[in-house]
């Protein structure tokens, strides 16, 4: 019987363990190998270069330029985005009389609100491109029909305006999600603890900060983690959108452009592999800080 | 014994991120185990024949021969005839593959040391052929230029090239490529509207600065660019400042020598450039449009002037209304002294064909290439592709549309004098420094000496750099 069973277990994890190890796991290490080499991608060998690769990096100013961006992008995105969701998924519940039913038609706006999950990223990056267009881009032609054509900009080709261009579609295209997922947070939140609230006279937001807010709190860190990772991408939408791309003059530049541009234009696969190695560093350190408060709680009993 | 076999949710998740984020820097290096052992066997022992008048480069009948075609805006067919040719008269199996992916079809075969026989290295996907020239992936094709022409007697195949082809594809004195169409880049106007206005495409550029004037008030943007691709306003201004300092400008800029950048030939370009936006000749909102919808509002009359290579004819079909007539101009010259006469043209040959260094079959590969490069074949290609070979006469006897007619008139004009810069396909990371400081000059973001001292720092950097691979001209 026991025997059985190890050789159960045994044949249902070893074809997923192989299939990891050479899927998952040996890219990893052929990744962190070639980012000492000199491989040119096309080379049937690579020279041994130590650290040399991740030296240069230092002094790669376009490369310090995508640095920048994904940080101003780490901070923004998941904070506006979650900022946002968060308010609107609370409306939908708790804008409308009695502070239970949400605002009118709150079903309708979930639906609407989630159709940007529906379109692939190149297609959103494609239809913001015409958005922005100077000359006969939505944005625009609604400021100058409002007349304000006084505020009508160059928003993919000023440096100051690329990257919050940026930033707002990535933003708007993910809202949605993040809306759906904390509306299902709050519905999970047991309705007594509403109607506690509600007979202990509280309003609105005092509502949505003592009882909804710390009830969520589980989601809008995972929010956190996956918004973190969306940002320090961007490569879709910077690739397809931006002047350059990247630019202009490196003004969106992201770390993801940089690798791609290194590797596949200009044959710098060690180089490139690199670049991939440190987001990867990046990331993995991003997903440990913001998950790491939530393991320390739940292993205190409530 | 009973511990969950589960792992805990964290774990789980966190490795589905780790999994996620690499595996798009990880999964094209999977297929391409650079770890393993090479093979240093001749892939072509046994491969080739008897040299003969008729085979000059010593095919061995029968042998297989594999091409691969990029099959983009000029399909797929000329090449296909071309193979048709050789299959018959080598009795050989012909395998043709068109596709629009070369690099990431080949780049395993170069790796696995089992590359195809012909590559028409080619499309936004091609490999980088700096790169693949240093990892001594491809084959010399002296052998091939120095060969009788097919169709023309009492000539090499060397000779029946248009100027400047052989040297495009040439890496350290030795022939590599062999490019079969050839591109000239200019400024185009509508010859029609410039005719109903009563202007005439300046010669100068002081001449440039009052048909701008005159254009303006006719209430046109006298200039639009391809914005969201600086390397379109680039091209004229480099090829001003080579009109300007001549072939030793071209040649100090591309062996990257100190201050080549500073000479007053770029600096004059550049000012000129500074100058054109200053005076608000430029479209507004030029600086962020695609070259599709640049080129678009320039076909619609928005604007007057738009710098582009040959190929804009093919591109607007279908965007142009019928008689706009769009011609090519060269690019008026800056001062008095130049070095070139103003007819020069910046002229370049692209669709780069190459037999790969480790070919099964290298004789059939340069032989394939001496028929598709035989004067019949490439008219056939013109006529097909509406744009023009490098080889030399192809479109003899052929009516061409007013575009390209005005290109082969361009390219008569400028006889020997045309010029091409190769630091773009010899080092991209510069190019790509030149096109980020050009479009901040037309941006008046960047004064001309700003735009020069940048460049200078880029170019100095890249020839102190000791894992680049340099070439020289």
């Amino acid at each position: 019987m026991r025997h059985g069973r190890w050789r159960f277990l045994a044949g249902a994890l070893i074809p997923a363990l192989a299939l990891h190890v050479v899927l998952v796991l040996s890219p990893y290490a052929q990744a962190f190998y070639l980012s000492l080499t000199d491989w040119t991608g096309v080379a049937g060998e690579a020279h041994f270069v130590g650290a040399g690769n991740y030296a240069r990096l230092g002094g790669d100013s376009l490369f310090l330029d995508a640095v920048r961006n994904n940080a101003v992008m780490l901070v923004v995105v998941p904070l506006v985005t979650i900022g946002i969701g968060l308010f609107l998924a609370s409306m939908m519940h708790l804008g409308g009389r009695g502070g239970r039913r949400g605002i009118a038609g709150s079903g309708a706006y979930q639906i609407v609100y989630f159709f940007p999950q529906l379109l692939s990223l190149v297609v959103i990056a494609v239809l913001w491109g015409f958005v922005y267009n100077p000359n006969n881009g939505l944005l625009n032609g609604a400021l100058r029909a409002a007349g304000l054509g006084g505020l009508a900009r160059s928003w993919l080709a000023s440096p100051s305006l690329a990257l919050p261009a940026v930033m707002a579609v990535l933003i708007w295209s993910s809202v949605g999600f993040y809306v759906v997922l904390f509306s299902a947070a709050i519905d999970g939140i047991p309705r007594e603890l509403f109607e506690a609230a509600l007979i202990d006279g509280a309003g609105g937001w005092a509502t949505f900060r003592k009882v909804t807010l710390p009830l969520v709190r589980q989601s809008v860190q995972v929010a956190f983690v996956y918004l973190g990772i969306a940002a320090l991408d961007a490569f879709a939408v910077v690739q397809v959108m931006t002047v350059g791309p990247g630019g202009p003059d490196g003004a969106t530049e992201v770390i993801g452009l940089s690798l791609y541009r290194n590797a596949f234009q200009y044959g710098k696969f060690g180089y490139a592999s690199a670049m991939g190695v440190a987001l990867f560093f990046a990331t993995l350190t991003l997903a440990v800080l913001a998950l790491r408060p939530g393991r320390e709680e739940r292993a205190v009993p409530a | 014994m009973n511990r969950s076999p589960l792992p805990g949710p964290y774990p789980t998740r966190r490795t589905l991120l780790r999994t996620a984020v690499t595996a798009g820097v990880a999964a094209p290096l999977l297929s391409a185990c650079v770890t393993g052992g090479g093979d240093d066997a001749d892939p072509a022992a046994g491969n080739t024949g008897a040299k003969s008048a008729d085979n000059p480069l010593g095919v061995k009948t029968g042998a297989p021969l594999e091409v691969v075609i990029f099959k983009g805006g000029y399909g797929d067919e000329y090449a296909k005839r071309a193979e048709a040719v050789y299959a018959q008269k080598y009795a050989a199996k012909v395998d043709h593959q068109g596709i629009q992916k070369i690099g990431e079809a080949l780049q395993p075969r170069f790796v696995a040391n089992t590359p195809p026989d012909v590559v028409d290295n080619t499309g936004a996907s091609r490999l980088d052929i700096a790169t693949l020239v240093s990892a001594k992936q491809v084959g010399d094709l002296g052998q091939l230029l120095d060969a009788p022409a097919l169709d023309q007697p009492g000539k090499t195949v060397r000779d029946t090239l248009l100027p400047g082809v052989v040297d495009d594809g040439t890496f350290d004195k030795v022939p590599l490529t062999l490019n079969l169409t050839y591109t000239v880049w200019g400024l185009w106007y509508s010859k029609p509207l410039f005719a109903a206005k009563g202007w005439a495409f300046p010669k100068t550029w002081d001449e440039m600065l009052a048909l701008c004037a005159s254009i303006k008030a006719a209430g046109i943007a006298p200039w639009t660019y391809q914005g969201k691709y600086p390397e379109y306003i680039n091209d004229p201004l480099l090829s001003m400042a080579a009109k300007t300092g001549g072939p030793a400008l071209i040649q100090a800029v591309d062996n990257l020598e100190p201050n080549a950048w500073k000479a007053p030939g770029l600096i004059g370009a550049a000012e000129a450039f500074a100058e054109l936006a200053g005076k608000g000749y430029i479209m507004s909102g030029s600086e962020a449009l695609s070259h599709t919808e640049a080129q678009a509002a320039w076909s619609q009359g928005k604007a007057a002037i738009i710098p582009c290579g040959s190929w804009l004819e093919s591109e607007q079909q279908g965007v142009t209304r019928p008689n706009f007539d769009m011609v090519m101009a060269p690019v008026p010259s800056r001062t008095a002294a130049d070095a070139l006469k103003q007819t020069a043209v910046q002229a370049a040959s692209s669709e780069s064909f190459l037999v790969p260094a480790k070919a099964k079959n290298p004789a059939g590969g340069m032989e394939y290439l001496r028929i598709l490069f035989s004067k019949q074949s490439a008219k056939a290609f013109a006529e097909s592709a509406g744009t023009l070979p490098s080889v030399a006469g192809a479109t003899e006897g052929l009516t061409l549309s007013s575009g390209l007619g005005s290109v082969r008139d361009a390219v008569a004009a400028a006889g020997r004098q045309t010029f091409t810069y190769r630091f773009r396909t010899w080092y991209a990371p510069l190019a790509k420094a030149v096109d980020d400081a050009t479009g901040e000059l037309v941006n008046r973001r960047v004064t001309a000496a700003q735009w020069s001292d940048r460049i200078q720092k880029a170019a100095d950097a890249l020839a102190g750099d000791t894992s680049v691979t340099k070439y020289t001209r």
